[in-house]
């Protein structure tokens, strides 16, 4: 039992590190457009997370193949039943992946313009419908005693699930913003700090109220608990730190916010994975949905030989790619 | 059709369209480590030229297969959660091993190695793309460990209150024979796809006469990569027949429509006929003795008929009829067989005109060179349609049948729409891939000065 609550553990890290790193190029993605006016500042934008993107978005690839392995019936039971938002998620992930090679390969205006709004409702899509997913997963959707999902596409709405996906694009929003002021120069540096604080408040606000939903939800009782705690000082100092222009520190703020707000989801959640708005009899719980020792054991050590190694070859890459990044480099000819 | 119908098609279909990319990236991407490391070695700078070339080619078709690789995770859960709550206890830990060893590696330092010309020390730069090299064939592995394990179900107890398969011994899913084989033959077969792929563009560069002496030396590598990989692919490929034949003797004997017992057994080349109604096809050119060779690895093998495996497995499993479709499994095999000989005799050409020098003179061959690049993509998809097809009823071998695997709360018209959702995103990406894919294919290598500077990075 020890290594089934180990690998909750290490789904909550995978998805945590998902929000963390693919958060900001899904607001990279989503605000490129709006940050800069002209092409060579666009390319700018998208150029920060250039060679970043990918290896970020293998978290979410893993964190659900360790649903899927260390849980079985989670992941059955959360990706069938929310079928119809897995389709659209995957549209747009789809499109957004490939917008990033597809768009400077032809030399044309309407075909830039195309790949840039399907890089923006993408990355737009992306944190809505996992917030939504995540959501659902704590309010409790409809599900049998044989775990399997009973409801229809309308059931899975509910007023949380919906503001968990809006948060979580606010929270991605901003951290995209703090960012790009971090990694750009020039003109594009200080739209990105203006955006970074329109959005700081309406993001502080919505975590504010998101948090003591989540906690009346889970029916954790009246005391926060202190990773709740931790997010709501994270969220309002980022708020407070883009004004202040302390770029670091507001990365930095918006980091541990959007962590501690995962986090504050799955603690909440714990011990449950999945619950039933039918019976809570039928609770998807890490008791009863953990694969056998064996295999977690098995699993145990691949990640803890090669989750310590991606973090430092990942760690190693934002090393690389530290030096900001200006509009001036792409005024030129196209290179590619 | 029915929701099973449907979901079968959704599978087929993804992962048809995944394993179009996937073999060209894991040839292109080895084919473009070696070209970088002969530029790295003799600092030849047609070398380096053409590792920007094919790099290009390499990264676009990474991106599209990248984002059908996330379908393909999906869909597990979406389409087959029965599948999913019942063997994920063994199956899972081959996919989450996948994500954590190989999918990191190769995106990270793809990263890397496309942002990091001139910004790496060479050396280092020049390892990032072998480590993506090194990862495309990582996840290849895991992917086919767990394949194999639904062809022949290995390393396993039945839990005894649920009644599903647990993961007792990880090493045999590892060391399962059909894995060691379908694992090589799949990597060999990656590496015939990036040549031939290889050879194409070069081809039809030399025919255009641009950059003879650098496209010369591309044409060479793929010609002398590609004639070996692909006799050990037809080797492993035979040797892969006889271990399945052992396992799973509907598959084989579905191959050769073969419905009574035979020793010794002949090959049909061509027939008439041969289908569920009618056990007695009309065989137009047989071959003595070679299915018992094919399927035994001897001379006078004995291959069991389609009827004696369904009724011992009647006996074994209960009432029901467990022979695959013959027409996929018949054809499959010959598609991919007969092209495997032909794209040989294109190979053997050009290594004969490689050595008369006559290479890039030869407007035929060239010709031909340049439509060679369709037929690995036939031979891949009918490779497929064999092995998963040839496994029908079954979705594991044994323990669960692929009715049974279905989701239970999915409904027909929601994976009608998905199917119709999917098909119109990979449909527009094909479009738009295969025509970046030719416009980049085409163009002119970077001049000298350039690539030098190309020791600039690459950007989006
Ligand atoms: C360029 C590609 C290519 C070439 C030249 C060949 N194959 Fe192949 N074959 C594949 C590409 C492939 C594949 C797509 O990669 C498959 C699908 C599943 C697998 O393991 O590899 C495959 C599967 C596959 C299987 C089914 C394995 C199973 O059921 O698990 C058999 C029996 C063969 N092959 C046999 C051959 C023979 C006898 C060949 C030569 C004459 C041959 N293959 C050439
Ligand atoms: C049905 C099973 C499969 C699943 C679940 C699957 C899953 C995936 C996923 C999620 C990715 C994207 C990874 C990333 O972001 O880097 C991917 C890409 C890849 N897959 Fe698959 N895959 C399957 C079949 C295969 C097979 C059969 C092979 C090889 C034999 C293969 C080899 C690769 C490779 C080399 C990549 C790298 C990207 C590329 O295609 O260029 N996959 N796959
Ligand atoms: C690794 C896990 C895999 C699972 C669980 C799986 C499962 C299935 C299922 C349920 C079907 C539908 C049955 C049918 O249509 O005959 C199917 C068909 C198919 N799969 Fe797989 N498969 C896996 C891997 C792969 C891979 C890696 C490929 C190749 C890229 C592949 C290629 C195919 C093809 C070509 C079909 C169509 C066969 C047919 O319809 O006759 N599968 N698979």
């Amino acid at each position: 039992m020890a290594f089934a609550t180990f690998w909750f553990i290490v789904t909550t890290v995978l998805w945590t590190g998902f929000f963390v790193l693919e958060g900001f190029d899904l607001g990279v993605g989503m605000l490129h457009a709006v940050v800069a006016r002209d092409e060579a500042g666009r390319r700018a934008a998208i150029n920060t997370i250039g060679p970043l993107w990918d290896g970020n978005e293998v978290w979410l690839i893993v964190a659900a193949a360790a649903m899927f392995a260390a849980f079985p019936p989670w992941y059955a039971t959360t990706f069938s039943g929310f079928y119809a938002v897995m389709v659209l998620l995957l549209a747009g992930l789809i499109v957004r992946g490939v917008s990033f090679e597809f768009r400077n390969k032809v030399d044309s205006v309407r075909w830039r313009r195309t790949w840039d709004t399907l890089l923006t409702v993408g990355s737009l899509l992306v944190p809505l419908l996992v917030g939504f997913t995540l959501g659902g997963l704590l309010h409790g959707v409809p599900i049998d005693q044989q775990h399997e999902y009973t409801g229809n596409v309308g059931d899975l709405f509910s007023g949380y699930a919906v503001f968990a996906g809006i948060t979580l694009v606010l929270l991605c929003l901003l951290h995209g913003a703090t960012f790009m002021t971090l990694k750009t120069t020039g003109t594009l540096e200080r739209r990105s700090a203006t955006l970074a604080r329109r959005i700081a408040p309406v993001t502080a606000l919505a975590v504010l109220a998101f948090l003591p939903w989540t906690h009346a939800t889970a029916g954790k009782g009246v005391l926060p608990s202190v990773v709740e705690l931790i997010a709501v000082i994270a969220v309002i100092a980022a708020a407070w730190l883009v004004v202040g222009r302390s770029e670091g520190w507001a990365f930095f703020a918006t980091t541990i916010a959007i962590a501690t707000t995962i986090v504050s989801m799955f603690t909440d959640l714990y011990p449950r994975l999945m619950v039933s708005s039918t019976s809570h009899a039928f609770n998807l719980t890490v008791q009863n949905s953990a694969s056998g020792d064996y295999a977690l054991k098995v699993m145990t050590v691949i990640a803890a030989v090669f989750l310590p190694l991606v973090l430092l070859y990942q760690g190693w890459t934002y090393h690389v790619f530290r030096r900001r990044v200006s509009a001036e480099e792409f005024t030129g000819p196209r290179s590619d | 059709m029915s929701q099973l119908d449907l979901a079968r098609l959704q599978f087929a279909m993804t992962s048809v369209y995944h394993f179009l990319f996937v073999p060209v990236t894991i040839g292109l991407s080895l084919l473009t480590a070696l070209l970088q490391t002969g530029w790295h070695r003799t600092g030849r700078p047609e070398l380096l030229r053409l590792t920007r070339f094919f790099g290009v080619l390499l990264v676009i078709n990474i991106a599209v297969g990248v984002v059908t690789g996330l379908v393909q995770e999906f869909q597990f859960g979406m389409d087959w959660s029965a599948y999913s709550r019942t063997v994920g206890d063994v199956f899972g830990a081959p996919l989450a091993m996948e994500g954590l060893a190989a999918f990191f590696l190769e995106s990270t330092f793809l990263g890397l190695w496309l942002f990091g010309w001139g910004r790496l020390p060479k050396r280092v730069h020049l390892a990032t793309i072998w480590l993506v090299a090194l990862g495309g064939m990582l996840s290849a592995a895991f992917i086919m460990a767990a394949n194999s394990w639904m062809q022949h179900p290995v390393g396993y107890t039945v839990d005894q209150t649920t009644g599903n398969p647990q993961l007792n011994d990880v090493w045999k899913l590892f060391t399962n024979p059909v894995f060691l084989r379908a694992y090589l033959h799949v990597i060999l077969a990656s590496l015939v796809t990036g040549s031939v792929i290889m050879l194409a563009v070069s081809a039809w560069q030399l025919r255009k006469g641009s950059n003879r002496l650098a496209f010369h030396a591309s044409a060479r590598l793929s010609l002398v990569v590609l004639v070996p990989t692909l006799l050990l692919a037809m080797l492993v490929g035979s040797e892969l027949g006889v271990t399945e034949g052992k396992y799973q003797p509907m598959k084989i004997a579905g191959a050769e429509a073969q419905w009574t017992t035979c020793q010794p057994c002949s090959f049909s080349v061509f027939q008439i006929g041969g289908g569920k109604a009618d056990h007695t096809p009309t065989k137009i050119i047989e071959i003595p003795h070679l299915l018992s060779l094919l399927a035994t690895n001897h001379w006078n093998g004995q291959v069991l008929g389609l009827d004696t495996v369904q009724a011992q497995y009647q006996q074994q499993f209960g009432p029901g009829g467990y022979v695959p479709n013959i027409f996929i499994q018949y054809w499959s095999m010959r598609v991919m067989a007969y092209l495997a000989v032909v794209v040989l005799l294109v190979g053997l050409w050009g290594l004969w005109l490689l050595w008369r020098k006559k290479l890039s003179t030869s407007r035929w061959f060239l010709r031909i060179a340049v439509w060679t690049a369709v037929l690995p993509f036939l031979m891949n998809t009918a490779g497929w349609l064999l092995t998963e097809n040839g496994r029908q009823p079954w979705i594991v071998q044994g323990i669960q049948l692929t009715r049974e695997g279905v989701s239970p709360s999915v409904t027909t018209a929601t994976v009608a729409t998905s199917i119709i959702v999917f098909f119109l995103l990979y449909a527009a990406l094909a479009v738009v891939d295969f025509v970046l894919m030719s416009r980049y294919a085409r163009r002119e290598l970077e001049p000298p000065a350039v690539a030098d500077a190309a020791l600039t990075p690459t950007s989006y």
